[in-house]
Parts: structure tokens; C-alpha cells; sequence
């Protein structure tokens, strides 16, 4: 059997594609990428919710932040892992990453401006990675889907604590239900966003489906997303900030307003809010760190040296 | 080590009498929930990113000791406050840290450092209350000398490694020990007293491994138990306790 | 959500993936966890760390959250010395010999259980 020939067949048969068998090179550098430009949101992600750690109002919500701030370091961790299984370095995708060359999920690009924003990060943001998590499971390279099988046990509590924490918002004081409303609508739009650009215009989608590395289209995740979290915005008495949003009966699918591109376009350039403070926080905690790293490899050569 | 000179409070300020009980878990929350805050600081910005998770469960460690010594000295104080109460609405001149908890985190020497020196004081504080006659406060003891133990075995690896690592580590790492230093003695004052000779053998041990001297200077300063601190406590209490100063009396 | 960040109009799409490596890079460790007694070590992931110590220290907080009781093996990946099958046909089919199979035999059932 050629090795296309056998690609193909372990994709078609939804067995998994491991480390070491033969692959499309395309497929292999897509999957890099994807891989790196999940972990890498993972990371950047730490920013925003890790930004109200010593501001949350009481101990138990600082408690609950960083956990899931540090999980999802452990997260970006786990997807490193994987994609270094293909044959890069953690440090070099992260040079990428630097570089401005990989990119990260677009919703990390917004700044967290109140509490109310880490309640709403989780219900919306979690919300949407929760809907692609369960996909990815059962994407066809093996190292990917188990680290995103270990990701989703671990998410649970996510989207459970941010809905919560905008529930006691949302039947707290007129301040604490205004806080809320004014979070969702600065958050509304860039959680439809982070589902992409129409499978249309989408160069990646087709070969992605086919090679099950994308398991669903763009425009059916964002569908089932706002599907789900309509009611949940109805449940809290927030109003969701889309003039076109309403209920279709014949479809059985809520219909809803059009992304403004303009600003999606310019958020995924680099030309977002907080593009540039992310990039340079990174950088800045990398490069502050370089003595410690060399540190630590300096003292390992030192011991290495003593035992032989 | 020379005998300190200790630099304290006003002339004429009652001391507050740690040996209460209530204050003293008061004391000993402090000192994790201020150094529970230092190390949140470091979430994002540790030098990689395995020991991102490493200081952010050490955080989580120091936070859950605070909220459980809170959530006790309140039960046994009896007029009605929990750990929020304590956290939260408190003014800096009633904090009972020692000042070293709340000095600023530096760089990662600085935070290595002092680490250490409050780590290997507080295994032998927790094990001494493991023994406790009071049953909640020596479960909560064992609970925290387990992860104390963990705690010095981070830093003092990390310590060592800085100290014997290349000539900048050792530069930064020797500051931080000549700057961390006279914070040391507040440690061991009033009943503490007992821990110093076990904690001065394990620190010298790990200095010497890690080839970094003990600063031959008598200056110490005190007074964070009498609620005296440094100018660094303000402004962390300042952001932690904003949200409850600006929004009072509600829920979150 | 999507984490395949589209590609803008007028951006290469050009998949880069090389960059240097630094000279101060932590070389990865596999790890392996054993979360009770009575399994075997299951391989879990892989972590960066300068040494062996701080590589088991950093898969206690990682990997098991400092779980009572794991045991935790870390080796580094270069030490890792692999098989991969590269073709099913290199593979002898354990099918091939029957006779090492319980089912190739029969045994009575005034035996008993066998």
C-alpha cells in the first residue's frame, strides 16, 4: 500500500493518524499551525481573565480566576505537547508567535474593563470553545485529540463559573445588572467572530473537512452557538445587542444580524484593541525570564558535569 | 549570625497581643493572603511556562490556608465575619503580615528568595501546629505543612539553581538575599522564637549550595504583627480591596 | 470557535513554521503517571525543564495537580527509542499461529472451567 494510500485510508476509517506515520506535508503544517494557534490562545487568554485576579471582589472568585487561569496554562501546555509531536520546538512556535508570523484567537484581543467581562468571558468564550472542543475530539490526528479529550474534563467548570458569576450580577444591585449588560454588548459580537469568516471565504475549510482536522463548518458552529446562548441571555434578563436577532420557526434556528467584517478583518491583522499589548506582555515576560532559563541550564550542565 | 538591630514601630504603640488566639490566625492568614497576592503577579509573566502553573497552585495553596485561617478566626471571634470581612475591610494599619510577604516581587530571585526564607519558617510553624489542641486549626496545619514542604523544596531548588547557575543568576540571586535578609528576625518574634535555630540550619544549608552568603549586617526591620508596615502594603490593599470599597454590601 | 485564524486579504498564506532555537531551551521530558497502585504508568504528555528534578517537579503540578499518590516517571525524549510500524504487512500476523490461542483448543465441559 503507498503511503497516501494508507493516509487515507486511516482518515476515511476514523482511526487517528499518529506521530510517526506518513502524512501530506500540507497536512502536517496545517495541523502545526492550528495546533500552535490553539495553545498559543490558551496562553494570550491568560492575559485578560488574569488581568482581574487581584481585583476579584471576594476571595472565593479570586480562588475560582486562578484556577482557571493556571488550567489554562496547563491547556496551552497539553497542546505544545502535541504539536511537537510533528517535529517543531515549543520555543519555536513561540518565536512565532513573537514574531507576529502565528496568530491567536481574535477574542483575546479585547481588553477585560470590568468584572462583569470575566463572568461574561467565560459564559460567551468558553461557551464557543466548548462547542469546538467537543469537535475537535474527534479530529483525525491522535496526539491532538487526546490532549483535547484531557482539555474538555478539565473545562467543565469554566462556562459553569462565569454564567454563575453574571447570574448573581444579574439579580444584584441596578449597578452590578448594568455592569453585566454593558459587558455583554462590548462581548457579543467578537464571541460571533471567533467562529471565523463565512466557510465561503474561507480558504482553509474544504481541505480541513476533508481531512478531518475541522469536523464542522464555520457558520454551523456560530448557528449552534447562538442557538444555546440565547436562551441562556434570556434567562439573566440581558438583552443581546443584535436588532436582527429573532427566533425563525420554519428554520428552527434563530436568525441574527451580519458580522461587521471591517472590524474583524482589522482585529485578525493585528489592528485590534489590545493586539499589541498582548504581543508585548509576552515578549516582555520571555525576555525577563531568559537569565532564569539559562540559569537553570547552566546549573543542569554543572551537575552533569560533577556525576560523570 | 550577628545579633539584629531592630528597626520598629513609634515610640509608645501597643503592640497587638499575637497571642490571642483569634489574632494570631489572623496573623498567620495575613501572611499567606498578602503572599498569595505577590505570587498572583507572576501569573503570565513567569520565565516559562511550566513554572507559570507551578507559582500559580503555589498561590492557590497560600489562598486556601488564608480563607480557611479567616473562615476559623472568625467562627471563634464569634461576631459574625468571614474571610471577606477580614480580606476585604480591613485598613492597612490592621494587617498582621510580616513585612516580608508584602515586599514587592522583583525579579525572579527576589521572589525565589523570599520564598524561601517564608517557606522554611513556615514548615516549622505548621508542624509545630499540627499538634494544636484546637482540632480545626491543627487539620488545617497538617493540610499546609504538606504543601509547605512542597513550597521549600520549589524554592530552595530554585534558589540553588540561581546561586550556583551562571554569573548573573548568582549577581541577582546574592541581591536578592542582601535585600530579603532584614525581613527575617520579624519571623521568629514572641512564640516563634523556637523555630529559629531549625530555620537558620536550613537556610544556611541551602545558601551554602548555592554558594550565596548570608549578609553580615545587624539591620532588621519589624512590625507588620503590630500592623506597621512598609509602604508596599497600601497599594496592594488598594487593588485587592477595591471592588468592595467601590461597590459596598453587595454579593458577587 | 475556530483556532485555524483566517487568513486576511493581501497576508501571505504561506504556512511558516522555522525559527531559531535558543540556546537556553529546555530540552522535553516524556511523562509517565501512574495515578494508583494496581495500574501500570500510562504515557501522559511531554513538558520542557532543565533537569530531571525540576522535570518531575514540574510534572507534579502539570500533570497531576499534586494528586495524592501518583507515581511519576519523566525520561527525557531524546532517550526515547521507538518501533513504528511502517506497513501492516511488516507486522506477522499473531493470527498466523493459532495455536497460541485459548479458542484453538477443546477442552470438555465435565472439565470445568479451563
Amino acid at each position: 500500500m503507498i503511503p497516501e494510500d494508507r493516509f487515507d485510508a486511516i482518515v476515511a476509517a476514523e482511526d487517528k493518524v499518529e506521530p510517526a506515520d506518513w502524512m501530506p506535508e500540507d497536512y502536517r503544517k496545517t495541523l502545526i499551525r492550528q495546533i500552535a494557534q490553539h495553545a498559543h490562545s490558551e496562553i494570550i487568554g491568560m492575559q485578560p481573565e488574569g488581568n482581574w485576579i487581584s481585583r476579584a471582589p471576594t476571595l472565593h472568585r479570586k480562588a475560582i480566576l486562578m484556577a482557571k487561569v493556571q488550567d489554562e496554562a496547563g491547556h496551552g501546555l497539553y497542546l505544545y505537547s502535541a504539536a511537537e509531536t510533528l517535529g517543531v520546538d515549543r520555543d519555536q512556535l513561540q518565536t512565532l508567535l513573537h514574531q507576529g508570523k502565528h496568530k491567536y484567537s481574535s477574542i483575546f484581543n479585547y481588553p477585560t474593563l470590568s468584572w462583569a467581562d470575566i463572568g461574561t468571558i467565560g459564559w460567551l468564550v468558553d461557551g464557543a470553545a466548548i462547542t469546538n472542543q467537543v469537535m475537535l475530539t474527534r479530529c483525525s490526528y491522535g496526539p491532538y485529540a487526546r490532549a483535547m479529550v484531557r482539555i474538555c474534563k478539565e473545562e467543565s467548570f469554566h462556562q459553569r463559573q462565569g454564567y454563575e458569576s453574571l447570574i448573581r450580577l444579574c439579580s444584584g444591585s441596578p449597578e452590578q445588572k448594568a455592569m453585566a449588560q454593558d459587558a455583554l454588548d462590548r462581548w457579543w459580537w467578537p464571541s460571533l467572530m471567533m467562529f471565523g469568516p463565512h466557510d465561503t471565504d474561507s480558504t482553509h475549510t474544504e481541505q480541513s473537512m476533508e481531512w478531518k482536522i475541522k469536523r464542522v463548518a464555520n457558520d454551523d458552529l456560530r448557528q449552534q452557538f447562538v442557538d444555546m446562548t440565547v436562551p441562556q441571555a434570556d434567562f439573566l434578563g440581558l438583552r443581546i445587542p443584535d436588532s436582527e436577532l429573532r427566533w425563525n420557526e420554519e428554520r428552527g434556528h434563530y436568525d441574527f444580524g451580519e458580522i461587521d467584517w471591517d472590524e474583524f478583518w482589522a482585529v485578525v491583522k493585528g489592528n485590534g484593541p489590545m493586539n499589541r499589548d498582548r504581543i508585548e506582555h509576552k515578549v516582555h515576560a520571555w525576555d525577563e525570564g531568559s537569565w532564569v532559563r539559562e540559569a537553570a541550564m547552566a546549573h543542569a550542565a554543572k551537575q552533569e558535569a560533577a556525576t560523570t | 549570625m550577628s545579633e539584629p538591630v531592630i528597626s520598629t514601630a513609634p515610640q509608645g504603640a501597643p503592640p497587638s497581643d499575637v497571642s490571642d488566639p483569634v489574632l494570631s490566625l489572623v496573623a498567620h492568614a495575613d501572611d499567606n493572603l498578602i503572599l498569595a497576592e505577590r505570587l498572583g503577579e507572576w501569573i503570565s509573566r513567569a520565565p516559562e511556562l511550566e513554572e507559570d502553573i507551578a507559582i500559580g497552585n503555589i498561590a492557590l495553596d497560600h489562598l486556601g490556608v488564608a480563607r480557611a485561617l479567616y473562615t476559623h478566626a472568625g467562627q471563634l471571634e464569634g461576631m459574625g465575619r468571614g474571610e471577606d470581612d477580614f480580606a476585604m475591610r480591613r485598613p492597612e494599619r490592621g494587617f498582621l503580615n510580616v513585612l516580608l510577604v508584602e515586599q514587592p516581587n522583583g525579579d525572579f530571585a527576589h521572589t525565589m528568595v523570599r520564598g524561601l526564607f517564608f517557606d522554611a519558617y513556615q514548615v516549622e510553624l505548621w508542624a509545630d501546629l499540627s499538634g494544636s489542641g484546637d482540632a480545626t486549626l491543627s487539620g488545617i496545619a497538617g493540610r499546609a505543612l504538606k504543601e509547605a514542604r512542597y513550597h521549600l523544596l520549589h524554592t530552595s531548588s530554585w534558589v540553588i539553581r540561581l546561586g550556583d547557575g551562571t554569573d548573573e543568576s548568582h549577581r541577582r540571586a546574592q541581591r536578592a538575599v542582601d535585600v530579603m535578609w532584614r525581613y527575617t528576625a520579624e519571623m521568629f518574634e514572641g512564640a516563634a522564637s523556637g523555630y529559629r535555630d531549625i530555620w537558620e540550619k536550613v537556610i544556611g544549608d541551602v545558601l551554602d549550595e548555592a554558594r550565596l552568603q548570608i549578609p553580615d549586617d545587624p539591620y532588621q526591620r519589624s512590625g507588620g504583627r503590630r500592623g506597621f508596615h512598609s509602604e508596599h502594603l497600601g497599594p496592594l490593599l488598594a487593588e485587592m480591596q477595591w471592588m468592595q470599597r467601590s461597590h459596598p454590601g453587595l454579593t458577587w | 470557535m475556530t483556532y485555524e485564524v483566517p487568513v486576511a486579504p493581501g497576508e501571505s498564506s504561506e504556512i511558516e513554521e522555522t525559527a531559531d532555537l535558543a540556546i537556553e531551551a529546555w530540552p522535553m521530558w516524556e511523562v509517565f503517571v501512574r495515578a494508583r497502585r494496581g495500574i501500570s504508568h500510562v504515557h501522559i504528555g511531554s513538558l520542557h525543564a532543565a533537569d530531571a528534578e525540576s522535570a518531575l517537579q514540574n510534572a507534579r503540578d502539570v500533570y497531576t495537580r499534586r494528586g495524592e499518590g501518583a507515581s511519576l516517571w519523566v525520561v527525557r525524549s531524546s532517550e526515547i527509542h521507538t518501533f513504528e510500524p511502517d506497513d501492516i504487512s511488516d507486522f506477522v500476523d499473531a493470527n498466523e499461529k493459532p495455536y497460541r490461542l485459548a479458542t484453538a483448543y477443546e477442552i470438555p465441559d465435565e472439565v470445568g472451567h479451563m
